[in-house]
């Protein structure tokens, strides 16, 4: 029992990143039509926000370091350490969740110069060449990152009170060992935010009603004198945000490396595709059943049964559903049917 | 269906002169070394069977690097298991690639479009994850599958007795390293290049040509579309098992990498490069690949900065150091941004951007409306 | 007394808690023009769905000569003998003419599949001088050589008859076939199906305009929202009063 909580907890977080992740994905091609082989990359483009954000903070300079008083010492200490001794520590430990406010501006940047630049003259191509394009673009991106931050994982550490681990166990008055870290709350609440915010958007504003109008019926909504050029360039820009978003929140959990984007995109769009293609719903609730899947099958238990099923598990289950459920989980019909 | 100018056993002829003779015409651009020749051969297979499937089908397979994978491990288990002679290595490749592709295909071919490009990238991945994990008996996961002196070698030892050292591959005696393994991949490519002559040019290639232009139509004309595209799928991943069977032969080890979806990336960045649907195009795109995949690789910046040693030294430390990121392991950088520019500037790859240059020329010297007629009977196929 | 070739029996169809086509009996007699008319939105489209597997009807079945259509595949019915002319034009735009009429002469001679990769097309003299024929019918011989996406309208839809017709099928359902056509096509076009009436094809024509339904139909039915409501030789059909009122009262 406590074990089968603990996994669906293990599941819980990496869902919540094929969610939002997928989320993007999802939005993106139900209203302009793209598929988008880039998005992990913007993903991964968030999780270097973060790695910027601290290395700009702990940029640092030699002081003499007054502890060692036989010799004259130096050390290195942060700028920020130097100019405001008590609030710039706190604001180094802290750089991670800071990072977001630099991610959403950086992040509307990309997204409005690829939608502009880009991807915009893509929306009448075929879908194969759309996936090239971006896919090349992927390709492009990861490798300016590999140039500047090299290919080494860069850890992130979250802030200090947020660094132990919960013990849910007790809370619920299950057993000792159901302990879950604290970040990963974090990153799970953070998560709900997102996506009951880019719910709550999209429903409950004009702006979102007009956006969904579109994913119905791109043509009509045009025909009726509604500039979606425009509307188009701020759903990418949204979509652009949130993978931006997952990508700085989820540093501390996974080291950013420069190709972490291609490895959680694949994955994504098993996820979009199983929840069904343009289908918000279906991309947040195949996220986490996959996530939580996962978690499942990597359990020793499971493995000793069927070695090898915690490599394969979301493959398999993508392709179950796939040949059973034609346009995925919650896929409508009309969406990519040929 | 007819170029006017070239007929198919012509073109045929041509294409085996340049193959064959590729290691006399290639010496000026220093790629006449057996490696990289064996390398564009082998790679030439890989898009040429590719292009069977995605520019007559039109259906975009992302898992190939399954079927090149799974060529190489069949190739090996034969080197180990019967004998190092290239030709059975060469046939269990084909078979098991086949085999492997009619699950695939059989399943994957149930949708279309982007599903299809999915259930294949999802088949692709299953296979790599598990040559990596559970699979180690038979692949010896992340080291990769090679040669041992404890192998059974059964047919081997039936005739010669086991040497000291690691035996070679062969072909009936001949030893298939250096030029004589580039003339049996050559050979290999030029049979295959003429296979899918015949199937463009064959009612087959039509039916797969209306596949990928209308398969409502095609439903409705009484045609029934899986089993063509199904037939197409597995010759293709038949041509992927050759490929990766060669580059066995060449050089016998495989590794898991070989399926990884990456691999799958860079066989449609050929085909495309080259020309989605046309005869040569693939090949010259694998070939174009294969050769700045070697030239960028090989650069380094101390390389960059005897080349621009003429400029002033702060200039050239600026030039050394942006072009620095596109050479050497930037090598995939660039690959990036040629997959980008062929798609925006070239979507028909460079098959077409010859063609666009053939009409130009002859539109000036002829009369604009002779030239419509020429290129519309240029049927995508030519 | 012909025999009756194309049975309806009691076809019924909804989409959601729409119904579009309730309870439709039709019985078409062989080597007849069978003209189906009716407002928008009155279930004809569905109809010829129905019919060539496109949709599969919630009840009833539609025998043609004793083979059941109904949960039969687009392919098995096209085999069986049954091609259908689009209302938007189902041709292959980035192949030429030739070859768009060469797929079908393919499939009447080899059936649903064939694995046939080592003959050459060059070799099928017999079945291209037979699609040129046919192009020559439509005349569309000249533009043979020509890529069929860059067609009019008009020639697509003509295209698209002539690998109908190459097909030889013993049932030809006409959607809409002079829609976008200029007077001077529409003529030609009613010419061209006048003399595929002689060599004993059975018809059913999905048309709006009256002058092609009195050119060429032996027999009209009205449909009206689902029902067919009147049916019997285009004179009668014509002084019919509950088809004026549902119909061409509406339209005159």
């Amino acid at each position: 029992m406590d074990a089968i909580f603990l996994q669906i907890l293990n599941g819980l977080d990496k869902g919540a990143a094929y969610a939002l992740i997928a989320l993007g994905l999802t939005l993106v091609f139900g209203t302009l039509g793209i598929v988008n082989f880039a998005h992990g990359a913007l993903f991964m483009l968030g999780a270097f926000c973060a790695v910027s954000l601290n290395k700009l903070m702990t940029l640092s300079t030699k002081v003499e370091d007054t502890s060692v008083t036989l010799f004259k010492a130096y050390k290195e200490q942060p700028y920020l350490e130097i100019w405001f001794p008590d609030m710039g520590h706190t604001l180094i430990e802290y750089s991670v969740p800071l990072s977001i406010l630099l991610a959403i501006p950086v992040m509307i940047l990309v997204g409005i110069a690829m939608e502009r630049g880009l991807i915009k003259h893509f929306y009448k191509r075929a879908h194969a060449d759309q996936i090239l394009v971006t896919f090349g673009l992927a390709i492009v991106i990861q490798e300016v990152i590999k140039a500047y931050f090299g290919a080494n994982p860069i850890p992130q550490t979250a802030p200090e009170i947020l660094s132990g681990s919960a013990d849910i166990g007790s809370w619920l008055g299950l057993g000792q060992n159901v302990v879950y870290p604290w970040w990963r709350i974090v990153y799970l609440l953070f998560s709900g935010v997102v996506i009951f915010g880019v719910f709550a958007f999209l429903q409950f504003t004009t702006y979102g009603m007009v956006v969904r109008a579109g994913m119905r019926d791109r043509e009509t909504v045009g025909l009726l004198g509604i500039n979606i050029e425009r509307r188009f360039t701020l759903v990418f820009a949204l979509a652009t945000i949130v993978a931006g978003l997952a990508g700085v929140m989820y540093t501390p959990v996974l080291p950013p490396d420069y190709h972490m984007g291609m490895d959680f995109l694949v994955l994504s769009f098993v996820v979009v595709v199983v929840g069904g293609m343009g289908s918000l719903g279906g991309a947040v609730l195949a996220g986490f059943l996959l996530g939580i899947i996962q978690s499942f099958a990597s359990m020793t238990e499971v493995k000793a049964v069927l070695p090898g099923i915690d490599q394969i598990v979301i493959y398999l289950v993508a392709v179950v559903i796939l040949l059973v459920l034609p346009r995925g989980l919650m896929g409508r019909a009309g969406v990519m049917d040929d | 269906m007819k170029n006017g100018t070239m007929n198919d056993l012509t073109r045929f002829a041509i294409f085996a002169g340049v193959v064959l003779a590729m290691p006399l015409w290639l010496e000026p651009l220093g790629a006449n070394y057996p490696d990289l020749l064996q390398k564009f051969a082998i790679y030439g297979i890989f898009a040429i069977g590719f292009n069977i499937l995605f520019g007559l089908t039109g259906y975009l397979s992302f898992g190939h690097a399954a079927f090149l994978g799974i060529g190489s491990y069949a190739a090996v288990w034969s080197f180990k298991l019967f004998t190092m002679n290239a030709i059975p290595a060469v046939i269990f490749g084909v078979l098991f690639a086949g085999l492997l592709a009619y699950v695939i295909g059989f399943l994957s071919l149930r949708r279309t479009g982007i599903y299809f490009s999915i259930l294949t990238l999802a088949f692709a991945q299953m296979s790599y994850n598990l040559a990596y994990s559970v699979l180690t008996p038979i692949t010896n996961g992340e080291t990769g599958l090679q040669l041992s002196q404890q192998d059974p070698r059964i047919i081997d030892s039936l005739f010669v007795e086991a040497g000291a050292g690691l035996p070679s591959t062969n072909l009936f005696g001949m030893k298939m390293s250096g030029y004589p393994g580039f003339y049996f991949c050559a050979v290999m490519l030029i049979i295959c290049f003429f296979i899918s002559m015949r199937i463009f040019r064959s009612p087959f290639g039509l039916m797969l040509k209306g596949i990928k232009s209308n398969q409502n139509r095609m439903n409705y004309t009484g045609l029934n579309t899986r089993p063509y595209a199904l037939t197409a799928f597995v010759i293709s991943g038949m041509y992927a098992g050759l490929a990766g069977s060669l580059l066995a032969v060449t050089d016998p080890l495989a590794g898991a990498e070989r399926m990884q979806w990456t691999a799958s990336g860079e066989v449609v960045l050929m085909t495309i490069l080259g020309g989605v649907g046309t005869l040569v195009g693939p090949m010259i795109g694998a070939g174009l690949i294969k050769y700045f995949e070697n030239i960028f690789s090989a650069f380094n910046n101390n390389v960059l900065a005897d080349i621009f040693s003429f400029l002033p030294d702060s200039v050239s430390e600026v030039v050394v150091s942006v072009l620095g990121l596109f050479v050497g392991s930037g090598w995939h950088l660039t690959l990036g941004l040629l997959f980008m520019v062929v798609v925006i500037f070239l979507p028909g790859g460079i098959m077409e951007g010859i063609d666009r240059v053939i009409s130009k020329f002859r539109s000036s010297r002829q009369p604009v409306a002779d030239n419509k007629t020429v290129s519309s009977q240029n049927q995508p196929g030519e | 007394m012909e025999k009756l070739v194309l049975h309806l029996d009691n076809i019924q169809k909804n989409f959601g808690g729409l119904s579009a086509l309730k309870d439709v009996n039709l019985q078409v007699e062989e080597g007849t023009t069978h003209a189906i008319i009716g407002p928008n939105g009155a279930g004809k489209s569905t109809l010829l769905n129905v019919c060539v597997g496109r949709l599969k009807p919630d009840m009833g079945k539609v025998t043609f000569d004793g083979h059941e259509l109904t949960g039969r595949k687009p392919h098995e019915i096209a085999q069986i003998g049954v091609a259908r002319v689009f209302q938007t034009p189902e041709i292959f735009p980035e192949l030429s003419l030739l070859e768009n009429v060469m797929i079908p002469a393919f499939s009447k001679r080899d059936g649903a599949f064939r694995l046939n990769g080592y003959q050459q097309l060059s070799a099928q003299g017999e079945l291209r001088a037979e699609a040129e024929h046919i192009l020559e019918d439509v005349g569309l011989q000249e533009l043979m050589h020509h890529i069929a996406g860059s067609l009019s309208r008009g020639d697509k839809r003509r295209l698209e008859l002539a690998m109908c017709l190459i097909l030889r099928p013993r049932l030809l359902l006409l959607d809409e076939p002079t829609a976008g056509m200029s007077r001077h096509d529409t003529n030609r076009t009613i010419d061209l199906l006048k003399q595929i009436k002689s060599r004993g094809m059975t018809k059913i024509i999905i048309e709006h305009d009256m002058h092609v339904v009195f050119s060429l139909a032996d027999r009209v039915s009205v449909l009206a929202r689902g029902q067919i409501i009147a049916g019997g030789t285009p004179e009668e059909v014509r002084e019919d009063p509950k088809v004026k009122e549902a119909y061409l009262g509406g339209a005159h």
